[in-house]
């Protein structure tokens, strides 16, 4: 019996959270350690769970959504008013933006990294090592990146708790029902519509739902941590004697 | 050849773009191309398989299906992010040019090695000034008229953007005048007007880069007309102070801050 070859990789690698993955954890240098553990979080628990468990309980939502009626047309309006937005689109849509707010962080630091280059050079320091040492040395949260990395998180908190505010508002109780009950047109009176996998779907919503408060709670844990970080480097600051006194001074009269 | 290809390709154009050209690119790679892949090819995955007209007579929904999406959402979309990709490489043919001549000329001038002389080459950043910013230019006016074609194009073949629940259709073999449901409408609406945004916000991106370019280049011929040699003395001081400064220097705050504090102060 001849052997199959084995399967050819794909040649055609696809733009899909793989290659998304690879742009954000670009960022993760320029982190907090909350922020690696909730970067991690996010794409084990969230992004992992939706490739690979969640989108093959929905795959069938439309196709195993059943009306009690032959009437043509009816099952599609029925699944129409019932789920305006299927629930792996909107996590879907969820993950990305709140992702992006970290590119701001990045394109920050890709211009401190600008102007730091431009300044060496300018002192005459443009040799090739010197400009290496700039690409990797990892950026201090201080000053005006501290401000942009916190409003990243801010506006990452914010779109986590719209997203979950939008779920409630469109699937309320986040509990996935049997069976719906609807008379749009053209179904004749009132027709009984039955959901598939609801337990499961509702397992899994759950599931999303919880990682998501996980996620907040990184977030703000981690607002804390560096608005602390930086109230207890101020005071450090303000209580040296000559250097910061000489800061401080300087600070007020730019 | 797909999208990753493609980012690739517009990555390396990317460099010698303004912050406006990056932060667009961004925009365009993450919330339309990637959307598009994650999200809104599968809400139109089914499209055409559920779409269902009231009627049993072989062929009726195919020819109604055919009138009322001539071309796929989908299908525009790509075309769409195709076209406004495309004069991003018009930039990076033009730098390729330059990079050939200028390796010609180094060929002819320079002893280092012509593999090291064509590295620097590849690496360095060019200013948008001459040539480039007129090739710069010129490409997000192509990029504007594509965008604005495409969604007008849209919007004029599917009536607006929202999709509607039930057509009517009677095209030959429909028998008379028969009701027929478009699957998933509320979804492809809350998609489609999600794309149209993001659509949207790069269109302004790019006028307020043109913008951003024009205002650049007349104020930098208003500069070299009204240039006052004296200036030219004491800004080479000041290139000296931040030298002699860029030392290390004591704990506390980072070297780039003490030098910007310490130049705003002698300036």
């Amino acid at each position: 019996m001849p052997l199959t070859p084995p399967a050819e990789p794909d040649p055609e690698p696809k733009m899909n959270w793989a290659s998304f993955y690879a742009v954000i954890s670009g960022v993760n240098r320029h982190s907090t350690g909350i922020g690696r553990i909730w970067l991690s979080v996010l794409f084990i628990f969230r992004i992992l769970v939706l490739v690979v468990a969640a989108e093959s309980v929905w795959g069938d939502e439309k196709s195993g959504f059943t009306c009690n009626t032959q009437q043509p047309g009816c099952n599609s309006v029925c699944y129409d008013q019932f789920f305006p937005i299927s629930h792996i689109r909107l996590w879907a849509l969820q993950l990305i933006l709140v992702s992006t707010p970290a590119l701001l962080v990045a394109m920050h630091v890709a211009h401190r990294r600008h102007v730091d280059k431009r300044l060496y050079k300018l002192s005459g320091r443009s040799n090739p090592k010197d400009l290496e040492q700039i690409k990797t040395q990892k950026m201090k949260i201080t000053g005006a990146l501290w401000w942009t990395y916190i409003i990243s998180l801010l506006f990452r908190i914010i779109f986590e708790v719209t997203f979950m505010y939008v779920f409630y508002m469109i699937y309320p109780g986040y509990k996935m029902i049997r069976l719906v009950k609807c008379d749009s047109y053209p179904c004749p009176n009132t027709v009984d519509c039955f959901v598939s996998r609801p337990t499961e779907k509702t397992v899994f919503t759950v599931f999303m739902l919880a990682v998501s408060g996980v996620c907040i709670l990184l977030n703000i844990a981690e607002v804390v941590f560096l608005v602390g970080k930086a109230c207890s480097k101020h005071l450090h600051n303000a209580g040296d004697s000559t250097m910061g006194a000489w800061i401080q001074q300087k600070l007020c009269s730019f | 050849m797909s999208w990753p290809a493609l980012y690739a390709q517009l990555v390396g154009a990317n460099r010698h773009s303004t912050s406006l050209g990056k932060t667009w690119l961004s925009v365009l790679f993450i919330f339309r191309v990637m959307v598009l892949v994650v999200a809104a090819e599968s809400v139109w995955g089914d499209e055409q398989s559920d779409f269902t007209c009231n009627t049993l007579q072989p062929g009726c929904e195919n020819v109604c299906y055919d009138q009322f999406f001539p071309v796929s959402h989908i299908r525009l979309w790509c075309l769409q992010l195709v076209f406004v990709s495309a004069p991003t490489l018009l930039v990076a043919m033009y730098v390729a040019y330059r990079n050939h001549r200028d390796k010609r000329k180094a060929g002819f001038l320079s002893t280092k090695g012509l593999d090291e002389e064509l590295e620097t080459l590849k690496k360095r950043r060019l200013p948008i000034t001459g040539a480039l910013w007129w090739t710069y230019a010129c490409s997000l006016v192509f990029r504007l008229l594509f965008e604005a074609g495409f969604m007008y194009a849209l919007y004029v073949v599917y009536d607006g953007f929202q999709m509607p629940r039930l057509v009517q259709c009677d095209q030959w073999p429909c028998p008379n005048l028969v009701d027929c449901f478009i699957s998933r409408p509320t979804e492809k609406t809350i998609f489609t007007v999600f794309m149209a945004t993001a659509s949207s916000i790069c269109m302004v991106l790019n006028v307020a880069e043109l913008v951003y370019l024009v205002a650049k280049a007349v104020n930098s011929c208003f500069s070299t007309k009204t240039s006052d040699p004296s200036k030219a003395h004491s800004s080479q001081d000041n290139i000296h102070l931040a030298a002699s400064l860029l030392s290390p220097v004591a704990d506390g705050i980072s070297s780039r801050q003490h030098i910007m504090y310490m130049y705003t102060y002698h300036c």
